[in-house]
């Protein structure tokens, strides 16, 4: 097995030993087993890059940005707008007043409801969203209807775990503002057909918001070429840290919006008796920003860029498979998601096994893996399971931590069944 | 397999979670209550038949992990026979049993089949799964309407 490991991508670019030394984490035994980390789209795992720019950041020039005029103060409102500049590249935006940094995906789904929602959406309104959408592309919408006495409409899927994209048209009526949809399933791995979704909304002149929170680390994304009005990720997902999220949205939207919050940094002029608004991005980040996340996840986009989002993708398609085919041939297990277009997500359950059992088996052989309903209820729901356990792999990867996994799950069952 | 894995999982809890007991639907309870772990999943249904503060019969239904379900089937083997207070005393000893706050001294053989879960105290995450039964007992007993949920 270990000779595939250099997967047919170019071996100088894709070394995976040399890929693996970069993410020390890696190097460590849980219960005394080699740690297969499998949890990947829950968090991925930091290169040392990531957690060196961010201790150089503390160790060298921290300070506050935008308003200072000392050196230091000056350095870090380089390094901080130099991040931004590095994710609108990334995703070739158009400009850098289209990159807002947030807290996190959930953060900037909450500001376009909160902003933009609270601003044209009103009673009687609808807002579409896919039943396979994360809790947190469900529930800001639902506190914005509820709100608004707007409804909230659901695009359905098959057992295979695809939107109905043929009934999109119909949910679209001249009462919906917004579609909001998941652009990969993190429970299914489903790579949702966005640009068809994207088009025909705007064929009714509703705009489309992007939860890329499971896209942005396996799909080269082109914000331009998709024509998507918002786009909202998680730093933590791609490499970088916790804390620090993206939200993209096109200028002249965003430029009609209301404020989120209110504070600091955000506003041009303020008085008792009135208050300007800083101009974008900067109307959007009230407050001290997460500065040295912001810095990181720049450094986790070099980081990205310098693999090649294409050879990830083509090698994380081929773990996919292999887990995917070993999976299969172990009697009882059922994947959940089967897709034609997926990332590297894996989702199953086993006859008569709890998946939180599975869970607990499987670390004490090193395997970490999810168990639960991964914030997605209502998906559970469609496919009638409480729970499911979720391998989701990242190009760090290799193809004997799919053995590992195997073999762990073989044991599992021998025990528990 | 790992001892401490082995702890957690003992025979008897495989044993139970295989063909848990009173795991059936009372027709007409007296008393009955619905707990729910959102973590993970596991519901649960209880049904109670308490006569003169006594429960003459007890039951369950629902989906969960082993280990939430054998503490729910060693649960109802437990306390069917027991007045509502021996139950709630034998609850407050499980609870401090499962979270790692029994003394040492303290007498683990009045718990009786229960001990096994004694291995739970090893997962702090697992916790939750071993209890939901209780609590939801609790709740059926003081007569609350809402769902148990361990969040
Ligand atoms: C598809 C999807 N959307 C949104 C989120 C929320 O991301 P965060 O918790 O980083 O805000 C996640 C994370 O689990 C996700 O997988």
């Amino acid at each position: 097995m270990e000779t595939n490991l250099k997967t047919n991508t170019n071996e100088k670019v894709f070394d995976i030993e040399k890929i693996r030394n970069d993410f020390p984490i890696l190097k460590q035994l849980v219960h005394n087993k080699p740690l297969c980390y499998l949890d990947n789209a829950a968090t991925t795992q930091k290169p040392q890059i990531v957690i060196d720019t961010i201790n150089n950041f503390y160790s060298t020039i921290n300070s506050n940005i935008h308003r200072g005029v000392h050196s230091l103060s000056e350095k870090s409102t380089q390094a901080y707008e130099n991040a931004r500049a590095k994710i609108k590249d990334f995703i070739n935006a158009k400009s850098d007043k289209e990159i807002i940094f947030t807290s996190g995906t959930t953060a900037s789904i909450n500001l376009v409801a909160q902003t933009f929602g609270r601003k044209y959406v009103s009673d009687g309104d609808e807002i579409i969203v896919t039943r396979m959408e994360h809790h947190s592309n469900i529930v800001p919408w639902q506190l914005l209807c509820d709100e608004k006495n707007a409804k909230l409409k659901v695009l359905q899927i098959n057992n295979k775990g695809e939107l109905l994209l043929d009934d999109l048209k119909d949910l679209i009526s001249e009462k919906t503002k917004l579609i909001t949809v998941v652009h990969v399933s993190n429970t299914l791995g489903t790579i949702n057909p966005v640009k068809e979704i994207i088009k025909i909304a705007h064929q009714n002149n509703v705009p489309v918001l992007l939860d890329a929170a499971q896209s942005i680390q396996h799909i080269e994304i082109d914000v331009q070429e998709l024509d998507c009005d918002f786009l909202a990720f998680s730093g933590h997902k791609i490499y970088g840290p916790t804390g620090i999220g993206i939200l993209y949205g096109k200028e002249n939207l965003l430029d009609k919006m209301p404020p989120f919050m209110g504070g600091g940094d955000m506003i041009s002029k303020v008085t008792f008796e009135g208050t300007t608004f800083n101009e974008l991005p900067f109307k959007f980040e009230a407050g001290t920003s997460n500065i040295a996340g912001a810095i990181g996840l720049g450094a986790a986009i070099d980081y990205v860029h310098s693999i090649g989002i294409k050879n990830i993708k083509e090698h994380e398609t081929n773990l996919l498979n292999a887990a995917t085919g070993a999976v299969k041939e172990i009697p009882g297990i059922k994947i959940i998601g089967n897709a034609k277009e997926k990332t590297s997500v894996l989702s199953f359950v086993i006859d008569n096994i709890h998946p939180h059992d599975i869970g607990t088996f499987l670390d004490f052989e090193g395997v970490a893996i999810r168990t639960g309903h991964h914030c997605t209820q209502p998906l559970m729901d469609f496919f009638k399971v409480p729970a499911t356990s979720r391998a989701s792999f990242a190009f760090y990867n290799t193809f004997n931590e799919v053995e590992q996994l195997t073999i762990a799950l073989k044991k599992t069952i021998e025990v528990l069944s | 397999m790992d001892t401490e894995l082995r702890e957690l999982y003992q025979q008897v809890i495989l044993d139970h979670n295989k063909s848990p007991r009173n795991f059936r639907v009372i027709e007409h309870p007296s008393h009955s209550s619905e707990g729910y772990n959102p973590l993970c999943g596991d519901t649960i249904h209880l049904y109670l038949t308490i006569e003169d503060g006594i429960v003459k019969d007890i039951s369950f239904q629902g989906s969960g992990c082993a280990i939430s379900k054998a503490s729910a089937s060693l649960m109802s083997s437990m306390i069917k026979g027991k007045t509502i207070e021996e139950a709630k005393k034998i609850f407050e000893k499980f609870q401090e049993m499962i979270t790692g706050k029994l003394d040492e001294n303290s007498d683990i053989e009045s718990l009786g089949k229960l001990a096994v879960l004694s291995g739970v105290k090893e997962f702090p995450a697992r916790v939750k799964c071993a209890s939901l039964a209780w609590h939801t007992l609790i709740n059926a007993i003081n007569e609350k309407k809402e769902a148990v949920t361990t969040e």
